[in-house]
């Protein structure tokens, strides 16, 4: 993976930019002893590593504003972080840059029920943010895997989805208002209790931005009545296309069921020998979780198991309590477990019209033949969103490099059938040089005049999102 | 009036243009401050391109009439959630509302609380930048987060940054059966009370209005559920229980007189044909009855739990002032083209994101040709 050259005008004046962070921020802020930097050299994305420059843990919105108008007259890169658990490398300091941690900026500033909304300070962590309403009748809907540990601040960067976001929406649906950093210490106010923007919408430009535009340490989040109960049913079928037909139908059918889940065989077994959830062994299966009274779901799951029956399901479970909700959700929540447990495993997150699934999985199936690596699916069906796991031996000299080739190969064919690469995880690094399969240089030349406007002197995590070589007269100048 | 066929004409067209143009999809919104420039419509862009149903997701060219498309997804039991205002009869205007037109404005009606707004249910577009180059952001599904999301800043942009010629979306299922609660005699105050206790509930409430005019006469509270035949009538049993201590309350089920209630909220029917300009207010909804009370208006509608206020009032006059110390923030929807060159349609931002706007703007139409003081 190409990082681009730090820079060593940069590297040269550490101990002036350090001293300089160090006179506005507390005590035990500034990190910058090598031994200590290295906690700070990598995200989920282990396989990248590079201890920054020197990393900052401010503790409010004026201390962020102050180290970045400090890093930008000192030209230094910032990285922004999260609880560093992004699987597309988000987070991934270069030798030359200032890593700005948000885990010290993790309060509730305000709750309001009778306006349905909470504001937190951004290094909050998303399961927490739930937490802090949830006795009152209240949840935040976006729910990414790691929730109990990733912040609202890199949720809001990569735009975070979760399983529950064919009813819900995914972060960008759920935040009304951010208090924003720009790189040269301006701090601004966008949205807020209301709905809506006044002028442009510059919330929805910020969400997904990947910690590109500005650094968020304020966010006003839309909160909602937890539904009364929720339970799933589980399906299994023979063939991966009479599944995908089932997922169709459900829809046109009128249902909007809170998840659809798919795993196939490879997933199942898996999962079946790690956390023993009982799944049948067939080809495909479905977990349609609905919400409601006890009498709406009864009614709501009556109608997809009528239509699940139509396909010749080789099983079906309608859950009946707490303790059989639990048991289907068990394995599919152990998925990525299992999947550590066999081996090294890479995810990948693209996301392709509902309609191509069959052949998707099928083309999968024969790359995975081609490149002699496992992998096993699971995934959010109802959206189309696809969490491939490729699965190869880090140890094995050259397993990485051809599991890469075969993640890249899955993500053009995810691009080819009208999908894009990254349904909520993010570009990062990751995806970094796929971008042109997916867009046209004009395309991406729109998106980079946006970062011209925010972050004129390219100091924010720089080295992301964009194909290097087309931002590297920008970083460069 | 220039009227491209096709997106390469139209891409021809700005590249070509020699000053300002004024875009307009049916003309049906005339929002804005007054453009002066030649007329482009995209009306000839027209046509549903592509429509899954299994996968709840539409993409349509900008000139579709949004009838149209409102009678493909119907077909399928399908619609557009976001529920997008007709304005026509407030603005006292005539033509072909196009889904073109409603993205450029992010036209989103009373289910915006629930379903979201226009913007949400968004999921890509094809435009034409100031440039005259086509630029794609999004695509046709609707978990999406590859590269920064133009999608959302085109939406409400009223064609400032760029000509949509595409539009895709997720649509939603259309429900079996609604109800309406309608709670009767309550002050402002009381019924944004009674809105925020029903939104508060777990019955999925998909409309929060309220009027001291209301659309039978007198004041009337709406607090609207959809879904299931017995789930709607569970939910309006209970939230009817939850909501007793406001007050007496009556329910709506059938689906014609009920359509008939949110047409009128949605598209502000109480005001079409009244004098006076027609304000819309986006605010915290527990501060609205004090901002009503500060506004001296001669109509008052609150959609979106309190939310959004419609107001209207005497020609000619900036409320902005009684929105003092209030976050949140007003649009002037309807008055004289005197007045939206005189009085600020779009609420002024501050200096900061102001020069963000004016970047962006400098970035996507550097000639400035594309609706041109439109927003200010």
């Amino acid at each position: 993976m190409d990082m681009p050259t730090p820079d060593a005008t940069v590297m040269a004046k550490k101990d002036q930019v350090v001293r300089r962070l160090m006179s506005v921020l507390p005590k035990g802020a500034v990190i910058h002893d090598p031994a200590e930097t290295r906690a700070y050299e990598c995200d989920a994305l282990t396989a990248y590593r590079c201890p920054p420059l020197a990393a900052v843990l401010p503790g409010s919105t004026q201390e962020v504003s102050q180290v970045l108008r400090i890093c930008h007259e000192e030209g230094v890169p910032v990285v922004p972080r999260g609880s560093g658990t992004s699987l597309a490398g988000g987070a991934l300091p270069t030798a030359d840059s200032v890593i700005l941690g948000v885990s010290r900026l993790t309060g509730v500033l305000e709750t309001d029920y009778e306006n349905r909304f909470i504001r937190v300070q951004s290094g909050r962590t998303n399961l927490s943010v739930t937490g802090a309403v949830e006795e009152d009748g209240f949840f935040y809907a976006p729910d990414p895997s790691s929730q109990l540990a990733c912040a609202i601040a890199g949720n809001i960067a990569m735009n975070s989805g979760g399983a529950h976001c064919l009813k819900y929406g995914v972060t960008t649906n759920n935040l009304m208002g951010v208090t924003l950093v720009l790189m040269d210490g301006t701090v601004v106010e966008i949205g807020g209790a209301h709905l809506d923007a006044g002028g442009l919408d510059y919330l929805g430009l910020i969400c997904g931005s990947e910690g590109q535009l500005g650094v968020v340490t304020e966010a006003t989040l839309r909160i909602l009545p937890k539904p009364e109960g929720a339970r799933p049913v589980l399906i299994g079928f023979d063939s991966n296309e009479v599944a995908g037909a089932c997922v169709s139908d459900i829809i046109r059918a009128g249902v909007l069921p809170v998840a659809i889940e798919f795993m196939d065989r490879p997933c199942i077994r898996a999962t079946e020998a790690f956390a023993k959830a009982g799944y049948p062994d067939c080809e495909a299966l479905l977990i349609v979780e609905v919400e409601g009274s006890p009498a709406e779901i009864d009614e709501q799951l009556g109608l997809i198991s009528q239509i699940a029956r139509r396909h010749n399901p080789v099983e079906l479970r309608e859950s009946g309590s707490d303790e059989e909700s639990a048991r289907i959700w068990l394995g599919r929540k152990s998925a990525f477990g299992a999947m550590g447990q066999i081996n090294d495993y890479m995810c990948l997150d693209g996301t392709i019209p509902v309609s191509s699934l069959p052949h998707v999985l099928k083309r999968i199936e024969e790359m995975s033949r081609d490149y002699g690596l496992d992998v096993a699916n699971v995934f959010h069906a109802g959206d189309g969103n696809m969490h491939p796991l490729i699965l190869f031996d880090a140890n094995k000299p050259g397993d990485l490099e051809r599991c890469e080739a075969l993640g890249a190969d899955i993500l053009k064919l995810c691009v080819e059938v009208g999908g894009c690469l990254t349904g909520e995880h993010g570009v990062g690094i990751e995806k970094r040089d796929l971008m042109a399969v997916q867009f046209d240089p004009v395309d991406i030349e729109a998106q980079l005049r946006v970062k011209d406007v925010f972050d004129p002197a390219w100091l924010l995590n720089p080295a992301k999102v964009f194909p290097l070589a087309m931002t590297a007269a920008r970083r460069a100048a | 009036m220039m009227r491209p066929e096709t997106e390469a004409e139209l891409a021809d067209m700005v590249k070509a243009a020699a000053g300002p143009l004024r875009i307009v999809g049916g003309g049906t919104r005339p929002i804005g401050a007054p453009v002066a420039g030649a007329g482009l419509s995209v009306a000839g862009l027209s046509g549903v391109e592509l429509y899954e149903p299994g996968a709840l997701t539409l993409v349509a060219r900008a000139g579709t009439p949004l009838a149209e498309i409102e009678a493909v997804l119907a077909a399928e039991g399908q619609r557009l959630a976001f529920e997008p205002m007709d304005h026509r009869r407030l603005l006292g205007t005539e033509g072909v509302p196009t889904i073109g037109g409603v993205v450029a404005g992010n036209v989103s009606g009373p289910r915006r609380i629930q379903a979201g707004a226009c913007r949400d249910a968004l999921i890509g577009v094809r435009f034409v930048d100031g440039r005259g180059d086509v630029i794609k952001n999004g695509g046709r599904v609707m978990k999406n987060v590859t590269g920064y999301d133009l999608v959302k800043l085109m939406a409400g942009s009223w064609g400032t940054l760029g000509v949509l010629s595409q539009v895709g979306f997720k649509v939603l299922p259309r429900p079996a059966a609604v109800a309406v609660i309608v709670l009767h005699g309550l002050d402002d105050e009381t019924a944004v009370r009674a809105l925020s206790a029903a939104l508060a509930s777990p019955y999925e409430v998909s409309g929060a209005a309220h009027a001291s005019d209301g659309p039978g006469g007198g004041a009337q509270t709406l607090i609207r559920i959809e879904g299931f035949v017995e789930s709607v009538a569970y939910r309006a049993g209970r939230l009817q229980a939850l909501l007793a201590g406001f007050g007496q309350s009556t329910v709506e089920g059938d689906p014609e007189r009920a359509a008939a209630l949110w047409r009128w909220v949605r598209d502000v029917e109480g005001f079409a044909g009244q004098p006076g300009d027609v304000w819309r207010i986006s605010l915290k909804p527990s501060d609205g009855p004090r901002v009503v009370a500060a506004l001296e208006a001669e109509g008052v509608v609150y959609d979106w739990g309190g939310g959004l206020i419609w107001a209207r009032v005497a020609a000619g006059r900036d409320i902005r002032p009684a929105l003092a110390g209030i976050a949140g923030h007003a649009t002037l929807i309807r008055a004289s083209a005197e007045t939206r060159t005189k009085v600020a349609v779009f609420a002024p931002e501050p200096a900061p994101l102001a020069a963000i706007a004016r970047g962006l703007r400098a970035q996507f139409d550097p000639r400035g040709i594309l609706n041109p003081g439109l927003m200010g």
